[in-house]
């Protein structure tokens, strides 16, 4: 009971940093209509921000804060010279593009922090478990991964619905033409929402980075989580990311710690052994297909594109 | 009395708060040309969709030759001979006028699970796309790419496109959109031909060839019938004044 | 007089036409006489990469029959290089070392997935179809890292060729090379009667204007899969040449940024023609085997070309060619 609960926190811990990526991924798409393959890019580099700063500053909250900032600036800067000559082009070309400049930042990570990975380490108040029920302890750090993102997103929700510059990233997502033909700097927001959207990737990479890594090419495999998250809760739509998130962080981390045990019931134990680590990792994409048959268009379609 | 060839039994289709479609009945015998009209945002367009399988209806049912198509996806009803046309020119624009016609007949002579002979040989396929191109005053221009066409052009090639699939039904959704008084005319003597030959339901707004065409016309309102008959009836219809009270008598293109 | 149809690329030039049949010509030739400059100058690292060429051409064709023919962008392909290459070598651990077995299990095995991740990804379109296919083919990658027994994340090792009795003997690598070599120009064959047979024309159309097809009675959904399951089916058998070719198979081969190298491939030799998809994968190996010989960080270079060929570039090598017309 105690071994579920703690699985069921880590999924939500998961699927909080899962959110954060799919929501900087979907507006980017809502909006500009860009698919973005270096997103997971912007993660890597978020982490390696801070493991830096970290050595320089010692701090992790100042390591936490400068990455995020060193995030935004990057996402910006790439946006200007790269990103948004892809706009016009097809989804194809964004493809190609944006692989090219994964291959690229794997590869300029390489050559400036060397191909062994970091480490960052957890600031040393976190250390300790918390009791959350009585008799049930986790580990702090995980506790404050999971309401830092919860606040985070808070703020997204806040920004996206309540504010001015929030008013015209949904209005440009449902009618880009428009908004431009009102007079409003298109070029300007574009690269504020790729830059926001980086900052949150940068964030999400800082936070994972002392309980799991900091290495080359760490951004790829959760950016198709992301991509999954997506499809599941519709694209566009930052609420249906949020659920997603959710559902396939949980789904994800329970398939992962109890499949193989129930396998292991269900099927001879060599078969179990074999099938076991290899189909819980399918489990995510087993519910995706499952989506794509009752709902193709997710859960929580955008109301407009 | 012949049992029509098509009925649109109380179709109705929401959009949310908007009602698109307000328990629209109309029925069509064969042989018939039909024109519907209504000022802009009458619900022409949802009309199209419904009929011809892209959007569905929250009641109602539409009835092909007495069956049920109402839940019919857009390719079977092709097949059962109901055809349409774009009001935006929706071609293959990389193809020449020929092969996209072509396209059209090969959907109806027999099946494509054919991979081996090559189709662009093949006469069975382009001589019924010559000759639907011929209909529409097209020939010529059979070897030109559809993306180096004239606006008029693509019309005249969307008509043929429907032809070529060998209807019971043309749907001909505003076949004159975009087209200057030279153009129209050719379009109208182009339908004109047609009358007759088989049943026709033209939505459209230009006027002059509404009722140079129609044996029957209806009038759309807000989504809701408001008229239907022979063109002096709705001539004469206050209702259909009342409507159009206000708007120009549009003569050609908007 | 017959009226039928002329490609939209004959109202190009005949000098631009000549220019380019003599470039491709001029390729295959070259690729042709390889192995006798292989023997002649004991260069044997040569052979070895153009096998590995024409094996991954293989797989570009099968790729640009969906993508550059049927506008299916599929960012899953390499998963079928590695059923392919896995159907291989769990035959040949499990002690079944005829190709005669093995490679039609490939290609039924790839046709097998594609139906399946077609089916459940073709009722979707664009970008949805894009990620779609991409987190399909994570998900086999996943699935083999997870096969303990045949050797999981390290891969594994195969220690004998397919064998095809005394027919033909792949362990002779000038054999093998000139196997795959008549393999591709087999596919880049079925390729072009396919393209303009009917299924092609609306395979084609339906890329062009899926809309329209419907409109005018197609039932699209079961042309795009069936190509869709060729196209796997293809890009198996090239899975069983490439493990075959490397003695080794392991998940790596399956991994998405394979699919992008293949994606790559596919448009760099510009998409939706015949010979594009060989000419791409030449150009992007060379490149490649070029960028780790200049540098420690090829991907430096790579990755700004590629997105410099995003930008830049419509139609790709073969657009710098003037094969196709631009508009």
């Amino acid at each position: 009971m105690l071994y579920f609960i703690e699985q069921c926190l880590n999924g939500v811990q998961l699927g909080m940093l899962l959110f954060l990526l799919a929501a900087g991924l979907t507006l980017v798409f809502g909006i500009m209509d860009l698919v973005n393959l270096a997103h997971g890019s912007l993660y890597m580099l978020g982490a390696y921000f801070a493991a830096t700063f970290a050595i320089v500053t010692g701090s992790f909250v100042a390591a936490l804060v400068l990455a995020v900032v060193a995030s935004l600036l990057a996402g910006m800067v790439l946006e200007v010279i790269a990103i948004r000559r892809l706009y016009r082009r097809s989804h194809l070309d964004h493809v190609l593009g944006t692989f090219g400049l994964l291959l690229f930042f794997n590869e300029l990570v390489r050559l400036i922090w060397g191909p062994a990975g970091m480490t960052l380490p957890l600031p040393p108040q976190m250390l300790s478990a918390v009791e959350i029920i009585p008799g049930i302890y986790y580990p702090m750090y995980r506790l404050v991964i999971i309401l830092a993102t919860l606040a985070v997103a808070a703020l997204l929700y806040v920004v996206v619905m309540r504010t001015r510059i929030g008013m015209l990233i949904r209005a440009g997502a449902a009618n880009r033409e428009m908004v431009a033909a009102l007079g409003v700097n298109i070029n300007l927001l574009y690269t504020l929402v790729f830059g926001l959207g980086a900052a949150l990737a940068g964030f999400a990479g800082v936070m994972q980075a002392p309980i799991l890594t900091v290495q080359i090419g760490m951004g790829e495999n959760i950016l198709i989580l992301a991509f999954v998250v997506i499809i599941i809760g519709g694209i566009g739509s930052i609420r249906g990311a949020f659920v997603a998130s959710l559902i396939v962080g949980l789904i994800d981390t329970l398939g992962r710690a109890f499949l193989p045990d129930m396998l292991h019931l269900a099927l001879s134990t060599n078969a179990a052994a074999t099938l076991g680590p290899a189909l819980s990792s399918m489990s995510i994409y087993m519910l995706m297909a499952a989506v794509l048959i009752f709902r193709p268009e997710g859960l929580f379609p955008a109301a407009s594109r | 009395m012949t049992s029509p060839l098509l009925q649109i039994d109380r179709l109705t289709k929401r959009f949310g708060g908007v009602v698109a479609a307000d328990a629209i009945t109309l029925d069509i015998p064969p042989g018939e040309f039909h024109a519907v009209i209504g000022p802009n945002g009458a619900g022409k367009t949802t009309l199209v969709g419904l009929l011809a399988g892209e959007v569905a209806p929250q009641e109602g049912a539409i009835r092909f030759e007495r069956s049920d198509i109402t839940r019919l996806p857009v390719y079977r009803r092709s097949r059962l001979g109901l055809a349409r046309s774009f009001q935006i020119s929706s071609l293959f624009s990389d193809f020449t006028a020929l092969e996209n016609v072509a396209l059209a007949t090969q959907a109806h002579r027999g099946h494509s699970f054919r991979f081996w002979r090559d189709a662009r040989r093949e006469a069975a396929l382009h001589k019924p796309a010559q000759a639907a191109l011929a209909r529409v005053g097209l020939a010529a221009r059979a070897q030109v790419r559809v993306d180096r066409m004239s606006h008029g052009e693509r019309r005249q090639l969307e008509i043929a496109m429907a032809l070529a699939t060998t209807p019971r039904l043309v749907l001909l959704d505003e076949p004159m959109a975009g087209m200057g008084p030279e153009e129209s005319a050719q379009m109208v003597a182009t339908l004109r031909q047609l009358k007759g030959a088989m049943t026709i339901l033209l939505i459209e707004h230009d006027m002059d060839a509404v009722f140079a065409l129609a044996d029957r016309i209806t009038v759309l309102v807000y989504g809701r019938v408001i008229a239907s008959g022979r063109p002096a009836e709705i001539k004469a219809d206050a209702a259909v004044r009342q409507a159009y009270l206000g708007e120009k008598e549009s003569t050609g293109h908007d | 007089m017959t009226a039928s149809f002329d490609p939209p690329l004959d109202h190009a030039p005949v000098s631009r036409l000549t220019g380019r049949t003599a470039f491709i010509a001029l390729m295959l030739a070259l690729l042709a006489l390889l192995p006798v400059y292989t023997t002649l100058s004991g260069d044997a690292f040569v052979m070895t990469l153009f096998t590995r060429v024409l094996i991954l051409a293989i797989g570009a064709v099968s790729l640009n029959l969906i993508m550059g023919y049927g506008g299916m962008v599929s960012f899953g392909h390499a998963a079928y290089l590695g059923i392919g290459g896995y159907a291989v070598g769990i035959l040949a651990k499990e002690g079944i070392g005829s190709g005669f077995v093995q490679w039609p299990v490939a290609i039924a095995v790839s046709a097998l997935y594609a139906l399946v991740v077609g089916a459940l990804s073709l009722r979707t379109r664009g970008v949805y179809f894009i990620m779609i296919t991409l987190a399909f083919a994570q998900m086999i990658y996943y699935v083999a890292i997870g096969l303990e027994r045949y050797g999981g994340d390290d891969g594994l090792t195969i220690y004998q060729r397919s064998g095809f009795s005394n027919l033909i003997d792949l362990n002779n690598k000038t054999v093998f090379y000139y196997l795959c070599f008549v393999l591709l120009l087999a596919s880049i064959y079925l390729v072009s009667r396919l393209i303009n047979s009917r299924f092609g024309l609306v395979i084609r159309g339906t890329r062009s204007n899926e809309r329209r097809m419907r409109a005018i009675g197609f039932p699209t959904f079961r042309y795009k899969l069936i190509c869709f399951v060729i196209a796997g089916a293809l890009c198996g058998l090239a899975g069983a040449l490439l493990a075959n070719h490397t003695s080794f198979i392991s998940p790596a081969l399956m991994h998405w940024t394979r699919s992008g190298d293949l994606i790559i491939m596919v448009v760099l030799g510009g998409l939706g023609s015949l010979f594009g998809p060989l000419i791409g994968t030449v150009a992007f190996l060379l490149l490649e085997e070029a960028l780790s010989r200049v540098t420690e960080y090829p991907d430096l270079i790579l990755g700004p070309v590629l997105l410099l060929v995003a930008i830049y570039l419509h139609g790709g090598i073969e657009g710098l060619l003037q094969w196709r017309r631009h508009d």
